[in-house]
C-alpha cells in the first residue's frame, strides 16, 4: 500500500462516489481510497457524520479529499476541524482531481510534486 | 438583557415553524436549486427539538453547541453546515457576551467563514447582514425582516447550487434567506430580539 496519502472522495451521491472509486482502482490498485456519498438513508446529500466517520476509520493519517459540490466541501471543513488527521481539501475537478493523485500516488510521485501536477485542476474557488 | 429561557422558547419556536413551512421552503428551493431546503431544515429542526426535550441547559454557550452540532449533522443540505456554523459561533461568543447582538453578529460571521459568501450573493447572509446591522444601530424590525427577505429576489446567485443558474436566479426568492426570515422572526417574537 502506498503510504504517503490516502484518498477520500465525498460526494451527494453514494454511486458517484463508488463509482469514481471504481475507476481509480483500475489505476490506483496500492492507493486506499475510501468513499463517504450520500446521506445513512441513501438520499442525496453529503453527511458530516459519514466523512467523518471515514476519516477516523482510515488507516492512514494524510488523507486527501476530493468532492463534487460546494456543501460537500463545507462539511469536509467542519470534519478536518474535528480531527487531529492532516486532512487536506482539494478544490480540483472531481473526476480528473481525484485520477490525478490517484494516479501519482500509486507511481510514488511525492505529494508536493502531486500538488503541482493538480494545480492546473483547481476549478472550484 | 434576553434570559436563557427566552431563547429555549424562540429556537423551540424556530423548530416548530420550520416544519410548518417545509413545503413553501421546498417550494423556493425547486425554482433555483434541488428543491429539498424544506425538508433538509425539517429533519434538522425536528432533531434539535429531541435534543433540546431531552436535554436541560443552564449556560448559552451549550445550548448553542448543541444546537450546531446537530445541525451539521442532521440537516443533510448546505444549509446544516451553514447553519451549523453560526450556532457553533455563537457558543464560542456565549462564553464571554450574553449580548444577543454580539451572538447574532457571531453567528454571521460563522456563516460568512464557513460559506465565504458576502452580501449581494444571494443567500442566507443577505438576511443574516443587513438585520445584523440593524441590531446593532437598534432598529431591527418586523418590516426590516421582510425586507431583506425581499431583497433577495432580485439578486443573481454567485454562491451556493443556485449559482449554477446565473441570470435565471433572478426573479426567485432564496430559500434559505427564507428560513433566516423564520429565525429572526422567532427570536423577536419570544423578546430575544426587540423591535
Ligand atoms: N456559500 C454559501 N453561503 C451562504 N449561504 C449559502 C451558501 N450556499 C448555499 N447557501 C444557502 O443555503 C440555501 C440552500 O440550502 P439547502 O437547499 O438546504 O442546501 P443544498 O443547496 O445543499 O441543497 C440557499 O438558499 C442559501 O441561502
Ligand atoms: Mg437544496
Amino acid at each position: 500500500m502506498n503510504k504517503q496519502a490516502a484518498l477520500l472522495l465525498v460526494s451527494h451521491v453514494e454511486g458517484i462516489a463508488e463509482g469514481l472509486k471504481e475507476l481509480l482502482i483500475q489505476v490506483a490498485t496500492d492507493v486506499t481510497i475510501i468513499t463517504a456519498g450520500g446521506l445513512d438513508d441513501g438520499s442525496v446529500g453529503t453527511s458530516f457524520d459519514r466523512i467523518s466517520a471515514a476519516i477516523t476509520d482510515c488507516e492512514s493519517n494524510t488523507i486527501w479529499c476530493f468532492y463534487d459540490l460546494g456543501s460537500a466541501k463545507m462539511n469536509l471543513e467542519i470534519a478536518a476541524e474535528t480531527t487531529d488527521k492532516e486532512v487536506m481539501i482539494l478544490d480540483a475537478a472531481f473526476v480528473e482531481g481525484a485520477y490525478t493523485a490517484a494516479s501519482l500516488l500509486q507511481a510514488e510521485v511525492k505529494l508536493d510534486e502531486i500538488m503541482q501536477q493538480l494545480s492546473p485542476l483547481m476549478v472550484k474557488n | 438583557m434576553a434570559t436563557i429561557e427566552q431563547w429555549l422558547e424562540a429556537l423551540l419556536h424556530f423548530c416548530e415553524e420550520i416544519p410548518q413551512h417545509k413545503d413553501q421552503l421546498n417550494q423556493l428551493d425547486s425554482a433555483i436549486g434541488d428543491g429539498d431546503h424544506g425538508s433538509n431544515m425539517t429533519r434538522g429542526v425536528q432533531a434539535v427539538k429531541d435534543k433540546l426535550d431531552t436535554s436541560s441547559y443552564s449556560e448559552l454557550t451549550d445550548l448553542f453547541k448543541d444546537i450546531g452540532m446537530t445541525l451539521v449533522s442532521k440537516v443533510g443540505g448546505a444549509s446544516g453546515p451553514l447553519y451549523g456554523s453560526a450556532f457553533i459561533s455563537m457558543a464560542k461568543t456565549a462564553t464571554e457576551s450574553s449580548d444577543p447582538t454580539a451572538l447574532m453578529a457571531a453567528g454571521l460571521e460563522g456563516i460568512k467563514k464557513r460559506g465565504r459568501a458576502e452580501p449581494g450573493e444571494k443567500t442566507m447572509i443577505d438576511v443574516w447582514q443587513p438585520l445584523v446591522d440593524k441590531l446593532h444601530a437598534g432598529q431591527l424590525t418586523q418590516e426590516a425582516v421582510s425586507e431583506a427577505f425581499q431583497n433577495t429576489k432580485e439578486m443573481k446567485a454567485s454562491k451556493g447550487r443556485a449559482s449554477y443558474l446565473g441570470d435565471r436566479s433572478i426573479g426567485h426568492l432564496d430559500p434559505g434567506a427564507q428560513s433566516s426570515a423564520y429565525l429572526f422572526d422567532c427570536l423577536m417574537k419570544a423578546g430575544v430580539l426587540n423591535e
